[in-house]
């Protein structure tokens, strides 16, 4: 029989990684197998990368992590067809250590990341795709690659490959998901000499600008746009759940013309030479939809479970931190020799006393509220735009006048009321 | 058998930039991966070992990440790595690499008998070809490039018949053993690695040697010191001229591009046809 491991995980995405690296540096004998040509050579994400949570897996990781900007300054745009509310914050105690959050280009990163649980003792094995878990007598006892002779066998297999997450599909954790319950996104790589996104951004060398944008760059569909500054490069993307998609028959790339296209936004991605396109799902069904995480020698992790906060777009975060709580989880079953459900099962509610159960929930009803009432993005934001335009043109109305025909264009398509309750609605899906 | 193959570490060409002002490769542009044809020649020495037995050791001379290289040997099934590596090595032509390959196998056949030597066709950097048979003219066994069958082994009589490649068709030769081959791609499919070989390959640490480890090194002939090649002009070869860049939007493009074809299908062997 070949060689038997502690622990399998399977993906060296970050929460994968995570896993890898913490057991293995718990002493565990450890086999992370990913399916690309090196960890990260096709992973997607906009970029902000969280300090917060890799901190407690690597100490002062920006020393030596590949990162591209420390984020100074968040920027949110509410785009019209032609014009833009704009609001942000800036700080420049985010541009020191400890920082914030980073900036980074994931094939950089997650190559780095994994080579960090290499030298932990993690054994890394890439271009080889993890077909199935091998279940004996109902327990996950290892897992089966494409590669001849490619069974090999683990106390646990952590399954961290990301939203499609096949292997827990496979183990019944859950069913496809539904188009509602997913973004697609898609970005590119836009290659800028540094001194033209210093200037563009208004910010010095060793600091970044995220900017997210809200309704015509999804064309008023439930969705962001996003534009995020590395060194010498700049990430732009767009996404709406896929069941908008498909609703107004968008195709994603025309999507994205239309985002650096948009009169707002042209002047910032001008001139910059696509050095890569990418498409990813994003998980975006959140607490309703986190799938079955333990089973008898299983747990899941990362985006495969649905950890993914969209309304903060944090995931990477939510990855790392699920990894390491799983890892974690492994050692201490190691210790009985018990790795059943019962024994894996306090991953599951450590999940729920952290951040992750606890924010997931706070925003439970968010997408479905923002997807089932698409007026927020299609008329509220076109309507702010409305009642600047109105307040800050001067042309000899009184301003008392002014207040009152904005007053009136806000109410005019639902009434007062409906206002009111709209915005309780949309608090209440985010309180 | 015993073979040894002859790797190389090389940057990958279909990415790799030529900087336009000094007109040398940018090698800092590209990935490192290993030489196309070695990979080929390290299967063909799996598939030998499979029906002869015997050892398969790859040598390769080179930086320290050359290393990643002689891994990926061990993914396909080579059984040892030797890395050869040392700033004296340095600025090596194809005289001098090969003078040094020979001094490790020299030292290699100390422990244990080599019946075939394997190097691939030539490197996609250097492109050269030389290496190869400048290794067996030192060792004195005979060279036979360009093969793209090993169609018999003799091991009793010592003898080996393969098949090459020529201008205008192919040739079957007869050699003795031991001899050098270098291999051309047709000679096999590199196959999908078996998982215990990945995780060998993972853990796998190459032995390195340095010129000291070495015997009897004249170490005039390493490295720059020992490169009589003289490079007197570089330039990048001309671009061919007369393309046509199609723009517009997809619908557009594709129109144009289904009208070009339509009126160049002559080229394609097309005659006639009317438009619709
Ligand atoms: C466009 C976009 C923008 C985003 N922006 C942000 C952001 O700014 N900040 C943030 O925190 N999050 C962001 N996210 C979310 C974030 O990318 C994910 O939450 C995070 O990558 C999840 O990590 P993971 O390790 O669970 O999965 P992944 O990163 O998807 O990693 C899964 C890994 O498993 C491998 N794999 C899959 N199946 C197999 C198999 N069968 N065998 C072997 N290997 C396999 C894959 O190759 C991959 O390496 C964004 C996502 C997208 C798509
Ligand atoms: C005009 C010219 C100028 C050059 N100038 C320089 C220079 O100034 N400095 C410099 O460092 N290099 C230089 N080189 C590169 C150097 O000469 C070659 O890379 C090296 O000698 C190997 O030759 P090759 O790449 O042509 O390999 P080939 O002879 O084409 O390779 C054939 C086979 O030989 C074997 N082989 C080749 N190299 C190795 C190796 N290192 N280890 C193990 N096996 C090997 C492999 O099996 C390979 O498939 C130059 C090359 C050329 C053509």
């Amino acid at each position: 029989m070949s060689e038997k491991f502690d622990v399998i995980v399977v993906g060296a995405g970050p929460a994968g990684t995570s896993c890898a690296y913490t057991a293995a540096q718990k002493g565990l004998k450890v086999l992370l197998i990913e399916r690309g040509e090196y960890p990260g050579s096709k992973n997607v994400m906009g970029g902000i990368l969280y300090r917060k949570q890799l901190e407690e897996i690597i100490p002062e990781f920006w020393h030596e992590a590949p990162i591209e900007r420390p984020v100074v300054e968040q920027r949110f745009w509410f785009l019209d067809k032609e014009s833009m509310v704009t609001t942000s914050y800036k700080g420049l105690e985010w541009a020191k250590e400890p920082y914030n959050n980073f900036t980074v280009l994931r094939a950089k990163f997650d190559k780095w990341f994994a080579e960090k649980a290499v030298e932990q003792g993690a054994l890394l094995i890439n271009e080889t795709v993890v077909t199935e878990c091998i279940v004996e007598d109902g327990k996950v006892v290892g897992v089966r690659t494409d590669r001849p002779d490619g069974d090999v066998y683990a106390d646990v297999v952590v399954l961290a490959d990301g939203v499609n997450s096949l292997l827990a599909k496979q183990l019944g954790f859950h069913k496809e998901w539904k188009p509602n319950e997913v973004a697609l996104t898609v970005m590119e790589v836009l290659k800028l000499p540094s001194k033209t996104i210093n200037e563009r951004f208004n910010v010095q060398n060793n600091q970044g600008v995220s900017v997210e944008m809200f309704g015509d760059a999804t064309h008023g569909l439930l969705g962001t746009g996003f534009i995020y500054t590395n060194k010498d490069s700049i990430n732009v993307g767009v996404g709406t759940t896929l069941s908008s998609m498909i609703k107004k028959k968008l195709k994603p790339y025309d999507l994205l013309e239309h985002v650096k296209n948009h009169p707002m936004i042209q002047p910032y991605v001008e001139g910059g030479e696509t050095l890569e396109y990418l498409a990813h799902l994003i998980p975006e069904g959140g607490y309703n939809t986190v799938p079955k995480l333990v089973g008898d020698g299983v747990i899941v992790t990362g985006d495969a479970a649905q950890f993914v906060n969209a309304i903060h777009r944090e995931g990477s975060n939510m990855a790392m931190s699920s990894g390491k709580i799983a890892a974690e989880t492994i050692a201490k079953a190691k210790e009985t020799g018990d790795f059943s459900e019962r024994s894996l099962d306090s991953y599951r509610t450590e999940i729920y006393d952290s951040f992750i159960g606890k924010d997931l929930k706070k925003y439970k009803d968010a997408a479905h509220t923002f997807e089932e009432n698409p007026q927020y993005f299609q008329e509220y934001v076109p309507l702010m735009n409305q009642a600047m335009n109105t307040f800050f043109t001067v042309d000899g109305t009184p301003k008392w006048d002014k207040q009152k025909k904005i007053i009136a264009k806000m109410t005019a398509g639902r009434g007062k009321i409906g206002l009111a309750k709209d915005m309780y609605k949309a608090w209440k899906a985010v309180k | 058998m015993n073979i040894l193959v002859c790797i190389k570490q090389v940057p990958d060409t279909k990415i790799i930039k030529v900087n336009p002002k000094t007109n040398t490769l940018d090698r800092s542009s590209a990935p490192t991966i290993l030489n196309p044809y070695d990979a080929h020649a390290v299967e063909e020495a799996v598939r030998l070992r499979k029906e002869h037995g015997g050892k398969i050791i790859v040598l390769s001379m080179g930086p320290p990440q050359a290393r990643l290289a002689i891994r990926k040997c061990i993914e396909i099934g080579a059984d040892e790595g030797y890395l050869i590596s040392d700033r004296r090595f340095a600025g090596a032509d194809t005289l001098a690499t090969s003078y040094a390959l020979f001094k490790a196998i020299e030292k290699l056949k100390e422990e244990e008998g080599i019946e075939l030597v394997l190097c691939g066709k030539h490197a996609i950097d250097g492109d050269t070809g030389q290496t190869g048979p400048g290794i067996a003219r030192r060792m004195g066994i005979p060279p036979l490039t360009n093969v793209i069958k090993v169609e018999e082994v003799d091991l009793d009589k010592k003898l080996m018949k393969v098949r090459r490649k020529i201008e205008n068709g192919y040739e079957l030769i007869q050699t003795s053993l031991p001899c050098l081959l270098t291999i051309e791609k047709e000679m096999n499919e590199v196959s999908y690695s078996p998982l215990p070989n990945m995780m060998r390959a993972a853990r796998y640490e190459p032995i390195v040697w340095t010129v000291d480890d070495l015997n009897d090194v004249d170490i005039k002939q390493l490295g720059l010191k020992g490169s009589p090649t003289i490079v007197g002009k570089m330039w990048p070869p001309e671009k061919s001229s007369g393309a046509e860049m199609i723009e517009g939007s997809t619908k557009e493009q594709v129109e144009k591009l289904l009208s070009v074809t339509y009126e160049k299908r002559e080229l394609f062997g097309v005659k006639g046809g009317e438009k619709s």
